[in-house]
């Protein structure tokens, strides 16, 4: 089970979002769990084609996620993982 | 005469309202958030938004509620497979003689840059036109989405790039509202429907031109005969000008005007020919956006801007232009409005009329409004975030 935390300017459209465990074998199953528990959720972090959108940074512990284009960085079970806002869409 | 106006900001969403002859903001809604279209749909009375979230992505909003509440939707998106032929911004050390091998790119929405209405007999259908180069159309009140299939794979673009690779030669060229996004794609800024036949509509791209269907989006032709351009060895071919706005009077449908990066162009034929109308001793030629009067087919109102070199008000001072003889000749107006030091350019999206009422915001966040067509102007906010779209409400 990963340890997912978000930015708090994602709990503006999505108020009951905290920071919680998630299974997933890869970043993007996590982020369809994450879609399942909060549908729309999906859609502020990734487009229709699945890529990572442009302004938005997944860490996973430090560093941040290689594949950006379908997001299949595998997730070891203690992983922690950062949903962020980057500072390049401000 | 309707007695409120919708501005979509880059600060957010602002309803004003006139009250005892004066024209208020009210709070601002989506605050924070770019808005580059609003608008409410006059047959149900819907307020629609489309939201530019600057990390999370085009989404639209409606309210059904006179805009107390607001509800975000994210179904508008191109289907698996929608793909474009990939453009890019010429480079210092590009070589023109070089060979290059058509590349692809899968379509994501960039944004929602204009929404428009359906007919009255058509209740539930709404089209957005999008960047990169969508039409998209929901028959149900904006629940569900579709992409015009039929002009994504227009000859002009390259074909059907859904089926392969391409047939034809790519027309479309990116429009520089893109390269805020990274990206250099055509743009569909402008809808126009033809309000006695909801299947025959006009959509203006940036940068290709004008295209038409007359049944209901299953096929499209270029009506750009009379087009001018300064910019391509041929003036007069047939692709790759440059509308700014196209509109048409509703009373009239078959007189079109076009604010134009070359100047302002009228048609009487419903696009079967343009004329250019531009007048360059009163500086009307160079802007962005074009307002056609309600009832009258002659009467038009631009706001012209020193261009396309500065893309800002002539001489320091702002004016708006009418014409009440399609274009022949131009009135200009100043009354009310600043003639020192504005620096005020007007968005395509950001001028509206209504009746004897005209509004528009400018990107340095003024906003006028005018109660007598044009003639005079009060202020409704000087310190407003820079505006994207004005539509009265």
């Amino acid at each position: 089970m990963a340890w997912v935390s978000f930015t708090r300017h994602l709990q503006r459209f999505f108020p009951t979002l905290e920071a919680c465990e998630v299974p997933g074998a890869t970043v993007r199953a996590l982020i369809d769990e994450l879609e399942r528990r909060h549908p729309g959720l999906a859609h502020y972090v990734i487009d229709e084609t699945g890529r990572l959108r442009r302004h938005v940074n997944i860490f996973v512990g430090e560093e941040p996620v290689r594949d950006r284009a379908k997001l299949a960085d595998a997730l070891a079970p203690d992983a922690r993982v950062f949903i962020m806002q980057a500072l390049s869409g401000g | 005469m309707s007695h409120h106006i919708l501005l979509g900001t880059r600060k957010g969403t602002l309803i004003v309202d006139r009250k005892s002859g004066r024209w208020t903001p009210r709070p601002i809604a989506h605050p924070g958030v770019s808005i580059s279209f609003a608008a409410r749909d006059p047959r149900d009375g819907t307020l629609w938004v489309a939201m530019d979230h600057g990390h999370w992505g085009p989404k639209l909003s409606r309210s059904r509620d006179e805009g107390r509440s607001w509800e975000s939707l994210t179904q508008i998106g191109y289907p698996k497979g929608a793909r474009f032929i990939e453009q890019h911004l010429p480079t210092p050390d590009q070589d023109p003689s070089a060979e290059k091998a058509t590349t692809y790119k899968e379509a994501a929405l960039l944004k929602v840059w204009v929404l428009a209405f359906g007919t009255k007999d058509q209740p539930g259908v709404i089209h957005a036109g999008t960047l990169p180069g969508g039409l998209f159309t929901s028959v149900d009140g904006g629940d569900h989405w579709e992409l015009d299939r039929a002009l994504w794979n227009h000859e002009s673009r390259g074909g059907d790039l859904f089926a392969g690779d391409a047939t034809s030669r790519n027309q479309w060229g990116g429009t520089p509202a893109a390269i805020a996004y990274g990206e250099f794609v055509p743009g569909i800024h402008s809808i126009v429907v033809d309000p006695r036949d909801g299947n025959h509509l006009y959509v203006g791209v940036s940068s290709a031109g004008v295209l038409e269907t007359r049944d209901g989006g299953k096929s499209w032709h270029g009506c750009n005969r009379g087009m001018l351009n300064d910019y391509l060895p041929n003036p007069e071919a047939e692709w790759g000008h440059d509308p700014h706005f196209v509109t048409s009077c509703p009373a009239a449908p078959d007189r079109l005007w076009q604010q134009n990066h070359c100047g302002v162009f009228t048609s009487d034929d419903g696009a079967g020919r343009w004329a250019r109308v531009s007048k360059n001793d009163v500086n009307v030629h160079f802007g962005f956006p074009i307002a056609a009067d309600e009832r009258d087919p002659l009467t038009a109102w631009v706001v012209p801007a020193k261009g396309d070199d500065q893309r800002m008000s002539i001489d320091g001072g702002l004016f708006v232009a009418r014409t009440r003889d399609g274009g022949a000749s131009w009135e200009t107006f100043r009354k009310g409005l600043p003639q020192e030091h504005s620096y005020d350019v007007v968005y395509r999206h950001a001028l509206d009329a209504r009746g004897d009422f005209v509004c528009f915001g400018s990107t340095t966040g003024n906003v006028y409004v005018s109660e007598d067509r044009g003639e005079s102007w009060q202020c409704v906010g000087n310190n407003l975030p820079p505006v994207h779209s004005v539509r009265f409400a």
